[in-house]
């Protein structure tokens, strides 16, 4: 008889709920995962797929260390390299002003004790971006970062918590959250489930269960949008971002650009559709027509957008919840939760296994916005 | 009518934007024009026809033996259109077509080398059919290419292949470019038919309409002209084009033995399907017609999609040829005129009345011809590994198959992310439907189970220069202004 009851239940499929998976299955908990469509298909599948430290706000800075560490052996971790590539990413200053608030940045991170993110002068950024426009007087370079492919990452993360035995159930829709005695009971499109644990990595749909446990959170679906050119003649290594417009910026080993920076279109969540928002992206391309002039004759060969969830202080959800025992909040990861994967279900799966963990996620509760005069006196 | 030459000479709105000067373009074109509507009528090609009457007010072909009776029928189309107010953008790329946010549609235009965004309240799609892809060992060797291809350089150019040339497939055009190809003069060496025999068991249950259509008369003359004049091989099961560098000849398999035939040029035909990048791109529904065996919009009689006013209609809905493409085109826009109020659904009903009987007539007997002409299973997701079916991002058939079994990849959306197929410019019109077969072939599931990929605007791609340089719409600038 198959078997409906686990350890643990993780509902959605992304990077996060796949890697949550993986890391409880890896402790020796059974595990149900519960995907409406198949793993990877919202944001963790069609993202622009930055593993980047850089530019980091100071609250998920642990979280993405503890993750970089392992980025840097997904192999060993889920028999597959993910397609990821370290060759850096790089802030790029367009100005004075814009180099003063980097210098202030790495300064304030030293202080911190952080040391991932190194202030570079022009010289530098010339020999890092060849290709930038002569404007530029410098910038932040993390050494570490890359890139890698989102999807295939997502399903690599799958397989291997499904080769340690985690039960992956894709085209299975969650419809309510409710208690059951000792348990949760988890209702779908395919019958319920039964847990004392659940994890919410629900994604751009994780609102709706945070309100089923009675801790409603003011989630924003967002729509952001890429646009990707056909091959081009090598010209950069890094991923370039920017600080004051809006622009992520790199090379694949193929040639092709990938465009993007958060310009965001319109979410159909009920359909699992966006709407592109080409005035916006026309902006996008005109940074890069600045920019970039070795661009300007690209072709663009495709944009889309991902359905994704921000929050309203672009931080993610993370933790325990703050009503019930046995309930795990790990979403609204605001449009930078890829590069997050890996660390957060291993941290995670520590907190579900032991109750605690090292890695500092103090500001990441989702008391922030259920008890707002508690937790922000 | 009014040539539009420059992208800037394009309104800011239309009542109805048609896309494909074609059969069913124009036909919905000048219907509606007719009904008062303001009509865009945006084309790829400098002039109009389509791909079934391509260059038909240009040709340098004047014999008109060459291509036929039928072929000089899309003159009347064109003429149609004239006297109306239908503003025509030939040589205009549309890229895109989305919802915009006061219920009507907003088109990406390229025309050029400027790109525009416009808007419209109800969008005709008529980009009719495309070739099924038809990839075998060496399809890629430059003197192969599609019978369409060499069907267009004919029409648009007077140009015939030079050299012995090949022709191979399945389905009537084969026999038809066969024959206008000879007579224009070209050298052909040999007619491979890969039609599978036992076709004929389950086409004779359709073939008492197909007794009573207008195809059978026109297709008896087609098949006996070309199988009288030219070297016919029927039962081809296996086809390799070889040579390094370029095509020197085809290795054919006929009753289990194999020879090669010398050539150069091959000419590569398995039936056409509907073109559907940008009605999928649209977001419209769409589901695989299991006669035809190809992904198909979901449309109503009206040819209406799921997503309401975006109608599509001609062979870019279904494959029913070029006068059912016409008809088509006429419903649609008498539907449009509905939606717009210019018609009561009463009136639509009875003006639509000789059209639908028309259409009935032309579409008897097309069943009999689908089931005749359904590709084999080899040439729809060919057996041998190193045959490339991804041509943008040379991924092979063996590639396909591991990956959907050993990384349990079930889906074509899913295998983009390990090989990238459907992913080059070309955004799978050329392996979308063979990557489909493998994988469906590899989890023994259909291809309704499988599905297709979600495809992404610009359906053609537009340079980052077009881009950046868009002009701002009306409406942008009234939300700066506000």
């Amino acid at each position: 008889m198959e078997c409906r009851s686990a350890d643990v239940i993780v509902i959605g499929g992304g990077i996060h709920g796949c890697s949550t998976a993986l890391n409880c299955a890896m402790r020796g908990l059974s595990v149900i995962l519960l995907e409406k469509d198949h793993a990877g298909r919202h944001a963790s599948g069609v993202n622009a797929g930055g593993v980047r430290q850089l530019a980091r706000h100071v609250a998920e800075i642990p979280l993405s260390n503890a993750s970089m560490a392992l980025w840097h052996r997904i192999e060993d971790l889920v028999d597959d390299d993910c397609g990821f590539t370290c060759d850096g990413q790089v802030l790029v200053a367009e100005d004075e002003e814009d180099l003063d608030t980097c210098r202030a940045r790495v300064d304030d991170l030293t202080l911190r004790g952080f040391h991932h993110e190194e202030l570079i002068d022009a010289a530098e950024l010339r020999r890092l971006v060849p290709a930038v426009s002569d404007l530029c007087p410098g910038g932040v370079i993390s050494r570490r970062d890359g890139a890698a492919i989102p999807l295939r990452a997502t399903q690599a993360f799958k397989r291997k918590a499904a080769s340690l035995g985690a039960d992956i159930r894709e085209g299975v829709r969650v419809t309510r959250v409710v208690r059951d005695g000792a348990n949760w009971r988890v209702e779908t499109d395919n019958g319920f489930f039964l847990s004392p644990r659940i994890v919410n990595t629900a994604g751009a749909w994780a609102d709706r269960i945070a309100a089923d446990l009675g801790e409603p959170v003011p989630l924003e679906v967002i729509a952001p949008m890429l646009m990707i050119t056909a091959a081009m003649p090598a010209f950069i290594k890094p991923v370039v971002i920017l600080r004051r417009r809006k622009l992520s910026f790199k090379q694949f080993g193929n040639g092709t650009v990938l465009i993007g920076g958060g310009y965001l279109g319109r979410a159909i969540r009920d359909e699992n559709r966006t709407v592109l928002d080409w005035g916006k992206l026309a902006t996008n391309a005109r940074t890069v027509w600045d920019l970039f002039p070795v661009m300007r004759a690209a072709p663009i060969a495709r944009a889309w957008a991902g359905i994704e969830a921000r929050m309203p202080d672009d931080l993610p959800v993370f933790g325990p919840s703050a009503r019930h025992e046995g309930v795990y909040h790990q979403f609204g990861f605001s449009a930078h939760g890829f590069q997050l994967g890996p660390g957060a279900g291993a941290v995670m799966a520590e907190i579900i296994a032991t109750g605690s963990t090292n890695v500092p996620i103090d500001g990441l509760q989702i008391s922030r916005f259920t008890h707002p005069r508690e937790s922000r006196p | 009518m009014i040539t539009l030459t420059a992208i800037d000479q394009i309104a800011e709105h239309y009542d109805i934007a048609v896309v494909g000067a074609g059969p069913t373009g124009l036909a919905a074109a000048a219907r509606a024009a007719e009904l008062g509507l303001s009509v865009l009528l945006a084309d790829e090609n400098p002039s109009p026809g389509g791909q079934i009457y391509r260059a038909i007010t240009t040709t340098p072909v004047t014999q008109r033996g060459v291509l036929g009776e039928d072929y000089w029928k899309g003159g009347a189309l064109v003429d149609r259109l004239w006297p109306t107010n239908t503003a025509y953008a030939p040589g205009c790329t549309v890229w895109s077509v989305a919802p915009d946010e006061v219920g009507g549609f907003e088109l990406g235009l390229s025309l050029g080398g400027q790109a525009r965004l416009v808007a419209t309240d109800q969008v005709i799609l008529a980009t009719g059919a495309q070739e099924r892809p038809f990839p075998i060992p060496g399809w890629t060797l430059p003197g192969v290419m599609t019978a369409g291809a060499a069907q267009i350089a004919l029409k648009a150019s007077g140009l015939v292949p030079s050299g012995r040339t090949v022709i191979a497939g399945c389905g009537p055009l084969l026999y038809l470019l066969a024959g206008q190809l000879a007579a224009a003069g070209a050298n052909i060496v040999a007619v491979l038919d890969t039609m599978p025999r036992r076709n004929w068991l389950s086409a004779l249950a359709a073939l008492p309409d197909f007794l009573r259509s207008p195809y059978l008369a026109k297709g008896l003359k087609l098949m006996a002209a070309a199988r009288g004049k030219l070297p016919f091989r029927t039962g081809v099961t296996a086809l390799a084009a070889e040579g390094s560098g370029k095509v020197t000849g085809v290795s054919v398999t006929r009753g289990g033995r194999t020879k090669t035939i010398a050539c150069d040029a091959l000419l590569l035909h398995q039936g056409v399907i509907p073109g559907i990048n940008l009605s999928n791109a649209a977001g419209c529904a769409q589901h695989f017609d299991h006669v035809q065996l190809c992904w198909t919009p979901t449309v109503d009689d009206w040819f209406a999609s799921s997503i309401p006013g975006i109608a599509i209609a001609g062979d870019g809905a279904g494959i029913g040829g070029a006068e059912s493409a016409a008809l088509r085109g006429e419903l649609a826009s008498l539907d449009a005129a509905r939606r717009f109020g210019r018609l009561t659904p009463v009136q639509r009903d009875e003006m639509a009345g000789p059209t639908r009987i028309a259409l009935a007539r032309s579409l008897r007997g097309r069943r009999f011809l689908d089931l005749l002409y359904r590709p084999a299973g080899a040439f729809l997701a060919p057996p041998a590994d190193e045959t490339i079916v991804c041509r943008c991002e040379e991924v092979t058939a063996g590639q396909i198959r591991d990956t959907a079994s050993r990384l349990g990849v079930t889906g074509p959306n899913q295998m983009k992310a390990f090989l990238r197929c459907g992913m080059g410019p070309c955004q799978g019109r050329l392996c979308g439907p063979t990557v489909v077969e493998l994988i469906a072939q590899a989890h023994g599931l259909s291809p309704t189970e499988v599905g297709y990929y979600r495809l992404r605007p610009p359906v053609k791609p537009i340079t980052l220069a077009e881009l950046a340089a868009l002009p701002p719409t009306e409406a942008a600038v009234k939300a700066v202004v506000r």
